[in-house]
């Protein structure tokens, strides 16, 4: 679970996944205002449900 | 970052957040029914809802519509009229006292195609009306949205400096770690970092597009000045059309129909109103198509004459006023994105409950030391 050693509070490693779920979700927010029910609405559940799900394993589901 | 960045975010972070957080749970508990403010109302049997009829019954002229609401309430005036988004059978009349904004309305549901009053939905009563008050303005108008748009801006400090607060707290630990097996107080703190860096986007987004929303009125005001005072000023000294001395309402309405080819109405606004000059009846129109739907095209019509004025483009700033409404409300990717949105504002909840939790425990000395780790670690590194 831990590092061994300290890394930048900047570095690559801390941030990969917090981007690509921002941009996932920004991806998300943005598809469904070009869609009214066909593929553009389908990739923002798809997308939103990233960090729900993320959110969910981490916080309760994994031990 | 050094040991003074460090602090001083916290600052940021702390102070900003611990004067919004109530506010926010407020926004957030508020905001949980309004996402599903239709099925609610289903189930409420508050929804209107239009009688089938062949899909090709004519449709009665708007004047009959206006008049079939004016019946019900003689005392009122019509301020403003619009067409269900869902089903166009059906018209909802807004009744008020004056054309001047109030929270003192009433609102008549008419066939579209019979001119029949099919219900008079009261929308300034019940549990959803006090959802939305708390969440929009706090009954304080205008004031208390400013103050709500306010909070939100700290809400975006504080997501801000929240993120920029990750990274240090993240330096030994991997993402989505959660010390569960240690104090309570670092559990949460692993909680809060993570449920707050996977909605940071999603709570960004909503908090910055109900903080546009807060200035709906101002934006309106000034588009009047910026916009509608040039075309009004031909009118100049003359006072707010009167009812009696308007136009039949349907040729004004065919007329700003036949400028706008392929669009369809979304709400008239009548003279004197927020939304229109003392001398025009504004009709709203939106596009077909799913981005367009979502802006609107005012085209304002001599009250008096029933003839086309102008249909100035829409400013940049009403434009990202009416793109900021769905991203805001999350109405406008079907069933799914409603769910997400309610879960996504859940886990807002306990990012802000959890906040709370953090700052009422940080004066025990075991809190006090971890922070100290966190900034010696940064020393080490800079």
């Amino acid at each position: 679970m831990n590092r061994e050693a300290p890394v930048s509070p900047w570095a690559w490693s801390i941030w990969r996944w917090p981007v690509v779920i921002a941009v996932l979700t920004a991806v998300g927010l943005t598809a469904a205002l070009f869609s009214d029910g066909g593929f553009g609405d389908a990739l923002a559940g798809a997308c939103l449900a990233v960090p729900v799900a993320v959110a969910a394993w981490f916080g309760w589901i994994k031990r | 970052m050094n040991r003074n960045a460090l602090k001083r975010w916290s600052w940021i972070h702390k102070w900003s957040s611990l004067v919004c957080t109530a506010f926010m749970l407020l926004l957030c508990l508020t905001g949980l029914p309004l996402i599903f403010h239709h099925e609610i109302g289903h189930l409420l049997g508050t929804e209107v809802e239009a009688p089938a009829m062949p899909a090709d019954t004519p449709r009665a002229s708007l004047d009959r519509v206006l008049d079939a609401a004016r019946a019900q309430h003689p005392d009122r005036i019509v301020q403003f009229a619009s067409l269900d988004e869902d089903d166009d059978n059906i018209w909802f009349v807004t009744m008020t006292p004056t054309p001047a904004p109030t929270d003192d309305f009433r609102s008549v549901a008419v066939d579209a195609r019979t001119a029949q009053v099919l219900a008079q939905p009261r929308f300034d009563q019940g549990f959803m009306w006090v959802m939305f008050k708390l969440h929009v303005d706090l009954f304080a108008g205008l004031p208390g949205m400013l103050f709500l748009g306010f909070m939100g801006l700290l809400l975006l400090v504080a997501i801000v400096s929240g993120g920029v607060l990750y990274g240090p707290f993240m330096r030994k630990l991997d993402f989505g770690a959660v010390r569960r097996d240690r104090q309570p107080r670092l559990k949460w703190l692993d909680l809060h970092n993570l449920l707050g860096i996977v909605t940071l986007m999603w709570l960004f987004v909503v908090g910055a597009t109900g903080m546009i929303n807060t200035w709906a009125d101002l934006l309106i005001k000034y588009w009047q000045h910026d916009q509608l005072s040039a075309l009004v000023a031909p009118y100049q000294g003359q006072p707010v059309v009167k009812p009696a001395e308007q136009a039949p309402a349907q040729v004004g309405l065919d007329a700003a129909m036949r400028q706008a080819p392929g669009m369809k109405l979304a709400f008239i606004a009548s003279p004197g109103t927020a939304f229109s000059s003392p001398h025009h009846v504004t009709y709203f129109l939106r596009g077909t198509e799913p981005l367009t739907s979502k802006l609107l095209q005012p085209v304002l019509v001599d009250a008096r004459t029933g003839s086309v004025t102008a249909a100035p483009e829409p400013p940049w700033y009403l434009t990202a006023l009416l793109l900021s409404q769905p991203l805001h409300f999350g109405d406008y990717g079907g069933r799914p994105m409603q769910i997400l949105w309610a879960v996504l504002d859940v886990a807002s909840i306990i990012v802000l409950g959890s906040g709370l939790y953090l700052w009422l425990r940080k004066r025990q000395p075991a809190a006090v030391a971890d922070d100290e780790l966190a900034v010696r670690g940064m020393e080490a590194l800079s």
